[in-house]
């Protein structure tokens, strides 16, 4: 398998001159392409931060990422915002649609700020849509879409830029029950389907309970990273300690 | 295009954010184009009536006439100088005038005067001589008459009918005297040319002064004042050294003078409008960065470069800017249009006094189409300037901090 994300000893600080606050403290995480996997931890254990520094949005203070190969710690503000256009793709707690713009242009949007044609961009965007099952509201603007719904469309379009992997920070705390059920069968089936990396952070069971690793963050250090099996329908737990703390 | 089309949608998202700025920019535009063309409406009237008295707006003189005003720099009448002058693009009239002093006298009284021989037609065209009379008439080419002005009439005591003496020197030296009946009597808004003013037909100016066919100048009145400064630098070229070409403006600075300070005074109360204008689409853009700082966060986070969603933001800027300006032009144009037909009219005893000094008590405005231009210029800079706080706030932003907002 190839790995993905490598990130190696990296650590986030906050007020450093003053009370220094370890948001991220000397993680160390491999990711291979395909894998499905959650981060879990209390609030304010470094989730959301770790899935920044690996989602190339923040610098870690400490250690260095690997994205494919690439360390994104060297990379410049403005070589990281073209690296994740091509290479991650975003899913938001809050959905994050452009609001004027229909589902259908929201997920076309990447593939024009990357400068595909409009034949391949078509092409892709009926996939898409087939894919996130939302063939009948293209044409529908966010606000008359409902939250599931809209955070299918947010998937569609992480996914349309081709990327390595897929980064949701807590993608289903905005949605009831059927709708986090529907997005996350969605994501699953990409997953297997195309191989799709996901990397999410969550506090919700059901998405836990789909996930394949599990890697539990307390106060900024990982604490464990469980590897689950899917056996015929049946998901076992393989113990297995943290990687590094 | 799809991010033109971006910028556009994003206009409307918040229509009333977006109508508000575009209203500020509207009345700024109809704001400024008011003003400015109030302030140039006015001071060209200011000039109309000052030229009108007397000077005309270009004067072409014998070089060196306008340094030391005596006969002796007269010039004799020239056809083919004429034919130049009113051949010449923007010269609407040219009259030929004798200007020279003498005393005049009546009885027991005696006064220094200013004694002009003019062609009674074309000084009418140039400066309305005859709409200047308050009493008696007018007087033709082969007249041996004067028209004398109220305050002189006054002084020596002599009014339409009666004889006026004037003696003088004429030209070369000569002793210039004469009788002429008083045709008629002229009220001019100048005290100076009120008080002291003969106006004979030129031939008989021309008898009286010894000065066979000469004239000291020509007078002329243009299409256009505002290419004043161009036309006589063009008949200067013509006509060549031995002529002098002066403009209303050179031959009374004072005016000019006074124009120019009235002129600072009016900026300095437009900046302030400006300035005014500014904080209203400031604070618009400041609502709207506030507005869409998470949503400009979560663009920047998922590839979209600084650089393109400055181009969004100033496009959307530009779009509302340009839409205020157009709109503020549209309603300027007919709305000053109306104010020029229809000028603002001083009544009570202010009139009186703008009528006494030879002015039209009215306030009209100007209807050049360079006003609303430079207003829609400058309205559009000053917003586009504007756009560079936004844009200086995305090139600084952190899109994590941002989606945190």
């Amino acid at each position: 398998m190839n790995t993905v994300i490598d990130a190696h000893n990296i650590s986030k600080v906050y007020n450093p001159e003053t009370i220094p606050v370890y948001a991220v403290n000397n993680v160390h995480l491999h990711l291979q392409k395909g894998e499905f996997t959650a981060l879990v931890g209390p609030s304010g254990s470094g989730k959301t931060t770790l899935l920044n520094l690996i989602g190339g949005l923040d610098k870690p203070d400490e250690g260095k990422i690997e994205i494919n190969g690439t360390d994104i710690t060297r990379l410049s503000s403005n070589q990281l915002i073209n690296f994740r256009l091509h290479n991650i793709g975003f899913v938001f707690q809050s959905f994050n649609l452009v609001p004027v713009l229909t589902a259908k242009e929201n997920v076309e949007f990447i593939m024009q700020l990357q400068g595909i044609p409009k034949k391949e961009r078509e092409a892709r965007l009926k996939n898409l849509f087939r894919q996130i099952r939302l063939e009948d509201k293209v044409d529908c603007r966010p606000a008359e879409l409902s939250g599931g719904q809209q955070q299918r469309v947010a998937v569609a379009r992480a996914l349309a830029s081709k990327p390595q992997f897929v980064l949701a920070d807590e993608p289903t705390a905005n949605l009831d029950s059927k709708s986090a059920s529907n997005l996350l069968d969605i994501m699953a089936e990409l997953n297997k389907e195309e191989n799709m990396t996901f990397i999410f952070s969550t506090h919700d069971q059901r998405v836990i309970e789909r996930a394949r690793r599990v890697v539990t963050l307390v106060d900024g250090r990982i604490t464990t990273d469980t590897a689950l099996v899917d056996v015929s329908h049946s998901v076992a737990s393989v113990s297995s300690p943290p990687l590094i703390t | 295009m799809w991010l033109l089309k971006l910028a556009w949608k994003n206009l409307w998202r918040n229509k009333a954010r977006s109508l508000i700025t575009m209203a500020a920019i509207f009345f700024a535009v109809i704001l400024s184009s008011i003003v400015s063309s109030l302030q140039k409406g006015v001071f060209d009237n200011l000039i109309k009536n000052v030229v009108s008295f007397y000077s005309g707006y270009i004067q072409v003189h014998q070089r060196g006439y306008w340094n030391e005003q005596v006969l002796e720099n007269s010039f004799a009448v020239n056809a083919g100088v004429e034919k130049d002058l009113l051949r010449q693009k923007g010269i609407s009239g040219v009259t030929a005038r004798l200007e020279s002093f003498a005393l005049a006298s009546s009885g027991e009284s005696t006064k220094g005067c200013l004694v002009v021989g003019v062609s009674p037609g074309s000084e009418d065209r140039v400066t309305s001589l005859r709409s200047k009379l308050i009493a008696g008439g007018y007087v033709s080419d082969a007249d041996n008459a004067a028209l004398l002005s109220e305050g002189l009439a006054r002084r020596l005591k002599l009014a339409v009918r009666d004889t006026l003496v004037l003696i003088g020197q004429g030209y070369h030296g000569t002793t210039a005297a004469g009788k002429f009946p008083i045709r008629g009597i002229l009220r001019f808004g100048s005290p100076e040319l009120n008080d002291k003013s003969v106006f004979l037909p030129l031939q008989a100016a021309q008898e009286f002064y010894g000065a066979g066919n000469r004239i000291t100048s020509y007078v002329l009145s243009v299409d256009a004042p505002d290419d004043v400064k161009r036309t006589t630098t063009e008949l200067g070229r013509i006509l060549g050294k031995e002529y002098e070409v002066l403009s209303w403006g050179e031959m009374m600075p004072d005016i000019r003078q006074h124009i120019r300070t009235d002129s600072a005074s009016m900026t300095i109360i437009t900046g302030i409008l400006y300035i005014l204008i500014c904080f209203g689409i400031f604070g618009t853009l400041l609502m709207m960065m506030v507005e869409r700082r998470h949503e400009l966060g979560v663009l920047l986070a998922i590839g979209m470069k600084k650089g393109r969603i400055s181009r969004l933001l100033l496009l959307e800027s530009v779009l509302t800017v340009i839409s205020g300006c157009l709109l503020g032009i549209l309603i300027s144009v007919p709305l000053v249009g109306y104010m020029h037909n229809n000028p603002i009219r001083l009544g009570g005893e202010l009139a009186d006094i703008y009528r006494r000094f030879g002015f039209e008590p009215i306030f009209p405005t100007a209807t050049n189409a360079a006003i609303f231009m430079r207003q829609g210029v400058i309205v559009l800079v000053m917003g586009l300037l504007l756009s560079l706080y936004p844009v200086i706030k995305i090139m600084r932003m952190n899109p994590v901090a941002a989606m945190h907002t």
